[in-house]
């Protein structure tokens, strides 16, 4: 029998939505760590029942917290109960620990990137925005954070180290933060290839490792971006999210700050598939579980309104991996719907047919089951939320 | 006992009530009360204080007997009232907004 759950990331906590594979009746649980912001949780695939959640306060800093039970129960790993201190006699707390490498053994100081105004700004780690857990290993978990970097843990989240040499590329001084800060948003594993990992940056661009996090490259030729003073320059872009079909890691598809792209070359070159969209402007894009070039984007009026235009809230999907657009809008709010939908807040899951869903700014959570034909909300008036990843369990 | 006041989020983070006490060795000073608070709450370490450098977090101050010490430096002494355990040590998340 198949269980979906939904986890959601929001400002003021993190909610469990369980469902069939009826998918017609859910049940919630939380608020967990009830008034922290939870910029995102996400299971392991190779074991459904741990997942990690990034809890996270401007004024308290970040903890990271496990659960081993499907999110019944969680922990922080590195303070382990009945394990208040270390062997020094020092508290543990190493979970919470995001510290920049600037060991010898990577060579990587403590550089500059370049701030709002120009000048060059020293990093300074604020939160991990993202978390994406090992396709082999469930002790194995990448994070990307805000100032730009990238994390990996290899021992269930107790401790956490800097894969240094993304931070350390020498366009780096060039990285500028976007609205929402210099973030590390979106992390990509490649399923037919262990080495290669993708990653976004707002705004940067998008990078690819071929040899498992030690060395990267921009790939973001054939973006384009008024926005900045050389609109093709290598770096520099604000990419808001990337995906793939697992069956087809070269094909990229990705929503830019303003612009709907895709690779068929695992990133060497992009091209636009906006297409007939009432605006290419938006946040999250996602692709079917079973049809892989059938997409989805929620357009959004512009930078500066985050909201959809017209008030209507509408998913797009093209069914031909972009260029073709269709509104979908049987059960969302097609009047009067100020709401956004952020970068993390729309996911998948596996059953057949194919069940969407995404989280807004308004606090609701809205499913389909039928591939995005149809809508309802699952939960409503939950705080604005943040991330939605969906789990299909067998 | 020294006894500490704690913010809502450090209290759903510890699992504990808004006043915790803590035992200190020693002088009683920002410092020390902060040690003994991570000692026994090691979930809380970071929170307060940056992991590497141990400097307060931008947005927490400190308070105590109707003194604002979040200025004072980590190694002076806390006011007697906190020593005696008559007064909280205040650790409180600075009003920014909504």
């Amino acid at each position: 029998m198949t269980a979906i759950r939904v986890l959601v990331g929001t400002r003021k906590g993190a909610f469990i939505l369980t469902s069939d594979e009826g998918r017609k009746k859910w049940s919630v649980s939380g608020p967990h760590f009830a008034g922290w912001e939870i910029y995102h949780v996400k299971g392991s695939p190779v074991d459904p029942d741990r997942i990690y959640a990034s809890q996270t306060s401007s004024w308290f800093g970040q903890v990271i917290q496990r659960s081993d039970d499907g999110g019944k129960t969680w922990f922080q790993p590195g303070s382990p109960e009945g394990e208040t201190n270390g062997g020094d006699g020092m508290p543990q707390g190493e979970s919470n620990k995001f510290v920049y490498d600037t060991s010898e053994a990577t060579g990587k100081p403590l550089s500059t990137h370049q701030w709002y105004d120009g000048t060059q700004h020293p990093w300074e780690f604020a939160r991990v925005w993202h978390l994406e857990p090992s396709l082999d290993d469930p002790d194995v978990c990448y994070a990307g954070v805000e100032d730009a970097a990238l994390f990996v843990t290899r021992n269930g989240g107790v401790t956490w180290e800097e894969l240094a040499g993304l931070r350390g590329h020498e366009s780096a001084p060039n990285w500028a933060p976007g609205a929402g800060g210099m973030c590390l948003h979106t992390i990509v594993l490649d399923p037919k290839n262990r080495e290669r990992i993708f990653c976004a940056i707002s705004a940067s661009g998008t990078f690819r490792s071929e040899d498992g996090g030690k060395t990267w490259a921009p790939i973001n030729q054939g973006l384009h971006s008024d926005y900045i003073p050389d609109p093709t320059a290598e770096v520099g872009h604000c990419v808001h999210r990337i995906a793939i079909h697992p069956s087809n890691p070269d094909t990229l598809f990705m929503q830019k700050h303003w612009d709907v792209m895709r690779s068929d070359d695992g990133g060497d070159s992009w091209r636009e598939v906006s297409g007939n969209l009432p605006s290419d402007f938006g946040f999250p894009i996602a692709v079917h579980a079973h049809e892989p070039e059938t997409i989805y984007v929620v357009p959004i009026e512009s930078d500066s309104l985050h909201y959809p235009p017209e008030g209507k809230l509408r998913v797009y999907r093209s069914r031909s991996g972009g260029e073709d657009w269709e509104a979908l809008t049987d059960g969302l709010p097609q009047e009067h719907c100020y709401v956004n939908v952020l970068r993390d807040a729309m996911a998948v899951d596996t059953a057949d047919p194919c069940g969407v869903y995404f989280g807004t700014t308004g606090g609701q959570v809205y499913a389909s089951r039928d591939s995005g034909d149809r809508w309802e909300p699952i939960v409503r008036d939950l705080p604005a939320v943040l991330s939605v990843e969906v789990q299909t369990i067998q | 006992m020294i006894r500490v006041v704690l913010p809502l989020h450090l209290q759903t983070l510890a699992g504990c009530d808004r006043e915790v006490t803590v035992a200190v060795g020693g002088e009683v000073t920002q410092q020390s009360v902060l040690d003994a608070l991570e000692s026994a709450y090691p979930m809380l370490r970071g929170t307060v204080r940056e992991h590497v450098t141990l400097a307060r977090r931008p947005r927490v101050r400190f308070y105590a007997g109707g003194l604002d010490l979040t200025h004072e430096p980590p190694d002076a002494p806390l006011p007697r009232s906190v020593a005696e355990g008559s007064e909280p040590f205040m650790i409180v998340g600075a009003i920014s907004g909504g």
